[in-house]
């Protein structure tokens, strides 16, 4: 499929998804009170659309993702945050 | 169209699920075990659970003319408790024998904890003591790149599990080359908020090819969409994709890693 018609069937839809992840940033800048480690996560995230060669799918989720190896002690919780704490 | 749904947890539906997908062109449903959003008490609750899986909603689906295929497991969200696992892992040779039980999934890894990997390894040894084939869930989000390498790691490690016959789930763009270079078939969920959305598994079948990849919806009680496979074929036609390769993908695949099981019969 080309480009032209890649446009044709998705740039709405982008185009949506762009607006409202600029509405989600604004509505955080202005709430009061302190952000934490999932919005410093997705800061970094969005970098990565500016780089990548077709592959920013990809380097937005690694962005995200725990890098270590080692298994953790113990699960305290059943739930994932969509971020890497540590990071 | 027909297709099959190779990740379902029908138990979660309702029969006005039942009759869109059938409406749909649903020739199968597979279900693997799964958690039941809250931590049963102990390994009487998995007994009533396989029975459910093995008796009861086999019978449900067939009224609807779907035939049903489950999988056996304590899932991973259950397996910090080791004592609990081990218990439920003796209940699963009771029952791997019935007619519509395809092997042991979904098991696997959530918060890739040490316990989680012990109870793996403990689902592992009797997949290979039963030669069964295996259906493995890979964690969520921030958790699911680190998981899908300790996962591969584990079942590489036993040399009587062949790669081709494990599906190793959810994959997306950061962890479908790991799967598929290891020679392990990769299934992708079709989720509305968190896995991938039918553009991206599109993107993924485009890049990485349609050999050893299955797509489902893993309809449970949590927000998904039972009929995302027919959905995401009919975005496949949108994107100038053949009836033949949207057939492919969305039944010949699911039928040649099932059929690897003599149990899988379709009418």
């Amino acid at each position: 499929m080309t480009r032209q018609k890649l446009l044709d069937l998705y740039f709405m839809e982008a185009r949506a998804k762009v607006i409202d992840l600029a509405a989600f940033m604004d509505r955080i800048e202005r709430a009061p009170g302190e952000e934490d480690f999932r919005m410093r996560a997705f800061r970094d995230a969005l970098k990565e659309l500016e780089r990548g060669n077709a592959d920013r799918a990809k380097r937005v989720l690694l962005s995200l993702s725990d890098p270590t190896d080692k298994p953790i002690p113990a699960a305290t919780t059943k739930a994932a945050s969509g971020a890497w704490p540590e990071k | 169209m027909r297709y099959i749904e190779p990740h379902g947890h029908m138990v979660s539906r309702t029969t006005d699920d039942y009759v869109d997908m059938a409406t749909a062109g649903c020739a199968c449903v597979c279900e693997p075990a799964f958690w039941a959003g809250f931590d049963r008490s102990s390994a009487d609750g998995f007994y009533d659970y396989f029975c459910q899986l093995t008796e009861h909603e086999p019978k449900r689906a067939a009224k609807f003319g779907i035939p049903h295929f489950c999988w056996l497991c304590i899932n991973p969200k259950e397996s910090e408790d080791v004592k609990l696992a081990q218990d439920v892992i003796s209940l699963i040779p009771k029952f791997i024998n019935r007619p519509n039980v395809l092997g042991i999934g979904e098991i696997g890894l959530n918060k890739n904890s040490r316990n989680e990997l012990k109870v793996l390894e403990m689902h592992i040894e009797v997949a290979a003591q039963h030669d069964q084939l295996v259906l493995v869930h890979t964690p969520h989000l921030e958790d699911k790149l680190k998981g899908t390498r300790l996962i591969i790691d584990a079942l590489k490690g036993d040399k009587r599990i062949r790669p081709e016959r494990v599906i190793i789930d959810h994959v997306e763009e950061h962890t479908i080359q790991l799967v598929l270079d290891a020679g392990f078939w990769a299934g992708m969920t079709l989720y509305p908020e968190s896995k991938c959305t039918p553009a991206r598994a599109i993107d993924m079948l485009e890049v990485y090819g349609n050999e050893r990849i299955w797509m489902n919806s893993a309809c449970d009680w949590g927000v998904s969409v039972p009929l995302a496979v027919p959905r995401t074929a009919l975005e496949m036609k949108r994107r100038g994709h053949t009836a033949e390769l949207v057939d492919k993908v969305v039944y010949q695949n699911p039928l040649k890693f099932l059929s690897q099981t003599e149990k899988f019969k379709l009418g």
